[in-house]
């Protein structure tokens, strides 16, 4: 599904991305880990096409794309999705109509009718209570004033209306409550599926034991430098990360 | 440095306005003798101050020059009109009901208006019409002060039959009254000057549409228009101005609005087309318990340069004024907003609001936006507050990371900016073809 191959990327001259390696295959969850400036959320951003990143480097295939040539319209519009560590406040626009755009752009792509509007209250409401959402919630503007949990749990209510192939989760457990955090696991695990694959970016082993990873990645100094089974969370949890970063400069 | 007003030695006074206004007069004969003393008075303040330069402070960023030295033919009583009962649709607002007039350069093209479709309790008419009510006798124009304003000076001067619009004491008008004011182009250039009067009379409500187009190719357009506004005690209007002319269209609009005890007020002017065009608004509040909110919005492209001056003037206590306006900016364009506030010594309990943001979309596009809050009483509140930006680059990415395409995704920012000022628009259907009208031009 994913595949990347020795991505390097910068943002302002700075390298961040130093080689990255990396398969993703449909259904897997992949968590990602990583002491602060290792490069996770840069890893994130690269990926959906923020242009403030320049990728020097490497190659990323996505459904056998090449996923950096696409614009970042494309690839959500392709099945590729961020969950935003800092969703961003749209005031003045609505969170049904953002989305009714969002859904019937992305059904346009996939050669699917656009949803009219009883259609589209229908999903709402479906996919509304994956993630214990208020109908309040949709009507106000874009997370404007919203809590940190409200933003995040409006990042996976848009996940599951727009029903990607491929979802990066960059830091979204960071800053909750153990309640919002339930909740938050509990919309991705129902969107979990045989076809349907996550990237979790986190700092906290915490969040490993709501959305049970298949791999564990360590990523320092911009490349993967350990990769495991959810064990290597519970390892990591325990002996922090001095141990990976000796291990690194052991092996450099 | 030098402080002092600059008095230019000779104003710019063209010929063919002053002719113009002659002929005009001798053209009126007796059938106007009762506004020949404001003529008169007129010319002479048009003929001591000219067409203002950029060294006036009140037009340093919208440089008439061009039409201080174009050779206009000056629009007077037409022989035909162009524009029919069937064409003059393609004015009215999509889905509007509205009773529609069609001003045709200045004149009431009376076969295109639906004259008979107005209700009881409201008179529209011309000079010749409704020159003899007494309202007209003591308000037709006696408000827009010449002295100071030489546009207004010209216009009175050149507008040879004013457009009159008379609402009954105590009647609420619900259907819209909308004049869509037309331009048609010819084969010279053309002045328009056309002059609107609009009096409520106490206890009376209504809704005013004013549209402007340009209907036709041909030369270049000059409007200079002017609308006096008398709202009677507890009387309430509702007027809304789309401006969407040309690009080789200049238009300058002057409203002065008088605001009896317990009236209130709303104007929103939402301006799209027009290649340079000035609105001011000189709104007296002069009663207790008045509201007044004036509200603009101004999206422009190319070279477009749009300059909104407002005059809020707080005369008595317990009044309330707000102001929002707001503008996109693209290209090569240019806003300007200057926004007065005087709270004069007896107007104690004022609340006052302004705000103006804007948006620049490119480089090259500009903002030129001025507060000037000049207060006398002491006991009042006041604020204003301005912001100049960009698009939120953070915001279109996110938009853009959920499959919106980046013509979508801008659009819908620009809306979601600009589409408060239309919101506070109370006629419902107005208010709807407003947004749609927006929507279009953001997306073309």
């Amino acid at each position: 599904m994913l595949s990347i191959k020795n991505l390097q990327a910068s943002i302002e001259d700075k390298q961040i991305l130093n080689g990255l390696n990396f398969e993703v295959k449909p259904g897997e969850v992949h968590a990602i880990m990583g002491p602060n400036g290792s490069g996770k959320s840069t890893l994130a951003s690269v990926l959906a096409g923020r242009e403030d990143y320049q990728v020097t480097g490497g190659h990323v295939e996505f459904l056998g794309e090449d996923l950096l040539e696409m614009s970042p319209e494309d690839r959500a519009r392709a099945g590729l999705f961020l969950a935003f560590q800092y969703p961003v406040e749209i005031p003045g626009v609505s969170n049904a109509n953002f989305l009714k755009t969002a859904v019937n752009e992305v059904r346009k792509a996939r050669g699917s009718d656009p949803l009219d509007s009883k259609e589209f209250l229908k999903l709402m409401n479906e996919k509304m209570k994956l993630v214990e959402m208020d109908k309040a919630m949709t009507q106000r503007s874009v997370n404007e004033g919203f809590s940190g949990g409200e933003k995040k749990r409006n990042e996976i209510f848009q996940m599951a209306m727009l029903e990607p192939k491929l979802a990066i989760l960059d830091e979204t457990d960071s800053g909750l409550d153990i309640d919002a955090l339930r909740i938050v696991s509990n919309g991705v695990n129902a969107l979990r599926s045989k076809e349907r694959s996550f990237i979790v970016i986190t700092h906290y082993q915490r969040l490993l034991d709501y959305i049970v990873p298949d791999f564990v990645h360590v990523l320092y100094k911009g490349r993967i430098v350990k990769s495991g089974t959810k064990e290597l969370a519970l390892e990591l949890e325990e002996k922090g990360y001095d141990w990976i970063k000796e291990e690194a400069a052991v092996n450099a | 440095m030098n402080t002092m007003k600059t008095q230019v030695s000779h104003p710019t006074v063209p010929a063919g306005f002053v002719n113009a206004a002659e002929s005009l007069a001798n053209l009126h004969g007796h059938s106007q003798e009762t506004l020949k003393e404001q003529r008169v008075r007129a010319l002479s303040d048009f003929t001591r101050q000219g067409i203002p330069g950029t060294r006036h402070e009140e037009w340093k960023y919208f440089d008439l020059s061009h039409i201080a030295n174009t050779a206009y033919a000056v629009a007077g009583p037409l022989d035909r009109f162009s524009i029919d009962s069937a064409s003059s649709e393609q004015f009215r607002l999509e889905g509007s009901n509205a009773c529609l007039f069609v001003v045709e350069n200045g004149s009431l093209n009376d076969t295109a208006s639906h004259m008979e479709k107005l209700p009881v309790g409201i008179r529209v008419g011309t000079f010749a019409d409704l020159g003899a009510e007494a309202h007209v006798m003591n308000h037709l124009l006696r408000h827009a002060e010449t002295h100071n304003e030489p546009m207004v000076a010209l216009n009175t001067i050149l507008a040879y039959d004013p457009l009159i619009v008379l609402v009954d004491k105590n009647v609420r008008i619900d259907v819209p009254v909308h004049f869509a004011f037309v331009s048609t182009p010819g084969g010279a250039p053309i002045a328009i000057s056309p002059r609107l009067l609009l009096i409520l009379d106490e206890n009376a409500e209504c809704t005013i549409l004013e549209t402007h187009h340009t209907h036709g190719a041909g030369q270049e357009v000059f409007v200079n228009t002017v609308t006096e506004t008398v709202i009677a005690r507890n009387a309430k209007l509702h007027h809304v101005k789309v401006q969407n002319e040309s690009s080789d269209t200049r238009h300058v609009s002057y409203h002065k609005v008088n605001l009896a005890a317990d009236s209130n007020h709303h104007l929103t002017t939402l301006t799209l087309g027009g290649g340079m065009v000035r609105n001011n608004l000189n709104i007296r509040l002069d009663g207790q318990q008045v509201n007044t909110w004036l509200n603009g919005l101004y999206v422009l492209n190319g070279n477009q340069v749009v300059d909104n001056h407002t005059l809020v003037d707080h005369a008595m206590p317990h009044c309330f004024s707000s102001e929002l306006y707001k503008g996109i900016i693209d290209d090569k364009a240019q806003g300007v907003f200057n926004g007065k506030i005087w709270v004069r010594p007896d107007a104690q309990k004022t609340n006052a609001y302004q705000s103006n943001k804007n948006l620049l979309l490119s480089n090259d596009a500009s903002m030129y936006t001025k507060p000037q809050l000049e207060i006398y009483a002491d006991d009042v509140k006041c604020s204003h507050g301005t912001t100049t930006g960009q698009l939120d680059d953070d915001a279109l990415f996110y938009l853009r990371a959920r499959g919106i395409g980046e013509v979508t995704a801008r659009a819908l920012l620009n809306h979601a900016f600009a589409a408060d000022v239309i919101e506070q628009v109370e006629n419902e259907s107005i208010r709807n073809s407003l947004l749609d009208l927006l929507d279009r031009h953001l997306n073309s």
